[in-house]
């Protein structure tokens, strides 16, 4: 057992901290306000290898792991959760399938541009009908022979629009349940594939989450991703991994909101001292410092267990739930402490309250995640 | 073109977390975090800027210190240097500012031959200002300190140095030394790519036997300055803008603020 970071991972802490004070934070209550996706911090994120952490060189990545890949979304999340999830769609639910379902060809075609950020990701499993209940696809895809044709609506695509490449299921063969969806990989300009409705959110604002239309959208032969059938275990394991991307951004939200109160309450004076001498306050610091650092070692535990090729799903699950719970309990306290100064959009606990209720509900609701672990515990 | 770069680098206490034992009068390390020099981070920038140019540019950072500010150079290298090196022997611990630049100038001689060296202006440690000109001195080289500025022209230099009261324009051959000040340039962050390669990297280690320097003026001992004191200055009250419409309102509004304050 230890408990020691490498030192590129200290490293990627470092220069993501850095990186996220100087070019994220400073923009980061406009772009809630306006909400604009920030593509000039996608472009910057690419220059500087933020787009492919776990992926190695030889496939455009930064050759690094999963958990200086958590680390990043951590530290992006911390300042804004939605540069946080940008990172995180664009990684583990694009870029981690291709690598590891792609043929060569396909790794040559589409991860190796991902992983380096020159394309944006996107991931489309959710259809109106088919939340928690993925398997219920109505989506479409049907041989053509030399193309496949898909039909049917995706919806809260986060990347949706400004993502280049998309991994999206569809029902090959109805009668075989979940055993009869498959995956492909869809270009942005494939025809018959436009961007429907843009979601008017309550949090992560400034990410793009959309639906997306297929009326006989053509897909070629060579974009089935893994084989006619594997879609929907593609998917979850996909989601395995994308949880630990979640569970990072929820940690993000609940260490940030952590780090701006402990100062605002060392700063505001209420009864003569300072709020940070009110024992009942301290106490309240101390629970969610506690369930913060509970949180983190789930996600790094996870992510290791990845990265030593070790079954980590239904620790990926306990991170998710946990950290995403942390992020609703630390960023609700954190405005409570902060007062009606907490309400306001003056400060970013406001914001980050906001940000932090979509982590319990996207790749997995809480009751998901619970589903996950109990379903584990009961095989064994 | 293949130029070869050195930049002088020194890993300093990030000041912006230092504080002062109020009764030593000396700064409280503990805690506080190890950084690249400012200076120094933007002295990298331009040799990294030339190289995004030229890329078979070949950057060396150097550096003085103990064995930790090998994490000051890996950072170098992940930002994109090509190699680095530290000199670091007990037997120059305690160097001051003329010790030191006998020693870089020492590693600066070993490593054979350069176009430019790059520092930074000065450290926020010491804020003397003094090794990047004196290295040039004791290498019998050209110098050009606060440099705000940087083309290349053809095989000679054109450099913007920052004074006080304006600016020069100087053009200058190489190799000389050059030492940059916050406005040349905004420095780049590490690559999380340039990280693993940088980690990956052997920094040597230079002893004062490796760098073949004397004995005799490196060091605590052989230092002429020392530090006398050192204190927290008092702070100082923030400045006042004198807005008005017009010279003669502005002016009237400043007597009446110099008046209000018993100056005049």
């Amino acid at each position: 057992m230890n408990f020691q970071l490498t030192k590129e991972q200290e490293f990627v802490r470092k220069m993501v901290r850095k990186f996220a004070e100087n070019e994220v934070e400073p923009i980061a209550a406009d772009i809630d306000k306006e909400h604009r996706f920030p593509v000039e911090t996608v472009a910057k994120m690419r220059d500087y290898g933020l787009l492919g952490v776990p992926f190695p060189k030889e496939y455009g990545g930064a050759g690094g792991d999963h958990i200086a890949y958590a680390i990043t979304v951590e530290e992006l999340s911390r300042v804004c959760a939605s540069t946080g999830v940008i990172c995180s769609a664009h990684t583990s639910l694009c870029g981690w399938p291709l690598f590891a379902y792609g043929t060569k060809e396909q790794k040559e075609k589409y991860l190796i541009p991902v992983a380096k950020g020159e394309k944006l990701g996107a991931f489309g499993l959710t259809e109106p009908n088919a939340g928690t209940d993925a398997s219920s696809q109505q989506t479409r895809a049907v041989d053509k022979g030399d193309h496949w044709e898909l039909n049917g609506t995706k919806v809260f695509i986060t990347n949706g629009g400004y993502a280049d490449v998309y991994i999206i299921f569809a029902m090959t063969d109805k009668s075989k349940g979940s055993r009869g969806i498959s995956a492909f990989i869809v270009e942005k300009d494939f025809p018959g594939f436009s961007i429907g409705k843009t979601e008017e959110k309550m949090g992560i604002c400034a990410s793009s989450t959309t639906e997306l239309i297929f009326q006989n959208c053509k897909v070629p032969k060579e974009n089935l991703l893994g084989k006619v059938g594997e879609g929907f275990k593609i998917a979850m394991t996909t989601l395995d991994g994308g949880r630990i991307g979640i569970a990072a951004q929820a940690l993000g939200i609940a260490q940030g909101a952590f780090d701006v109160t402990v100062e605002y309450m060392k700063a505001r004076k209420q009864f003569g001292r300072s709020l940070s001498k009110f024992q009942a306050l301290q106490f309240e610091v101390a629970d969610m410092k506690t369930r913060i650092e509970a949180a983190r070692l789930l996600i790094y535990y996870a992510a290791d267990l990845k990265d030593r090729k070790q079954k980590y799903g239904a620790n990926a699950a306990m991170a998710k739930l946990y950290a995403s719970e942390t992020a609703m309990y630390v960023t609700t306290k954190c405005v409570q402490l902060h007062g009606g100064y907490g309400f306001t959009k003056d400060y970013p606990v406001e914001r980050m309250m906001r940000d932090a209720k979509i982590t319990e509900i996207y790749e997995g609701t809480s009751e998901v995640q619970r589903m996950v672990i109990a379903a584990d515990v009961f095989r064994k | 073109m293949g130029l070869k770069i050195i930049v002088c680098a020194k890993q300093v206490p990030d000041t912006t977390e230092v504080k002062i034992d109020p009764v030593k009068n000396t700064l409280i390390r503990e805690g506080v975090p190890s950084i690249l020099n400012n200076d120094d981070a933007n002295a990298l920038e331009e040799a990294l800027r030339i190289k995004d140019k030229y890329p078979d540019t070949h950057i060396t950072v150097i550096s003085m210190g103990p064995l930790q500010a090998k994490d000051m150079l890996i950072e170098c290298l992940a930002m994109g240097a090509d190699e680095a090196i530290l000199a670091s022997d007990r037997k120059l611990g305690g160097s001051d500012t003329w010790a030191t630049s006998n020693a870089l100038a020492a590693v600066i001689r070993k490593l054979g031959h350069f176009d430019i060296i790059f520092a930074g202006r000065q450290a926020i440690d010491g804020d003397t200002a003094q090794v990047g000109p004196q290295i040039a001195e004791k290498l019998g080289i050209p110098q050009v300190t606060y440099v705000s500025e940087f083309e290349m022209d053809g095989d000679t230099i054109i450099v913007k140095r920052a004074l006080e009261d304006g600016y020069e324009r100087i053009r200058l051959k190489m190799p000389c030394m050059l030492t940059a000040i916050k406005e040349l340039n905004k420095p780049r962050y590490m690559t999380i790519g340039g990280i693993y390669e940088a980690t990956k990297k052997e920094i040597p280690v230079w002893t004062a036997e490796d760098i073949g320097v004397d004995l005799n003026t490196v060091g605590l001992e052989a230092s002429p300055t020392n530090v006398f004191r050192s204190f927290t200055p008092a702070p100082k009250g923030k400045g006042i803008m004198i807005e008005g419409d017009g010279e003669k309102e502005l002016a009237r509004n400043l007597l009446i603020n110099l008046k209000a304050k018993h100056v005049i």
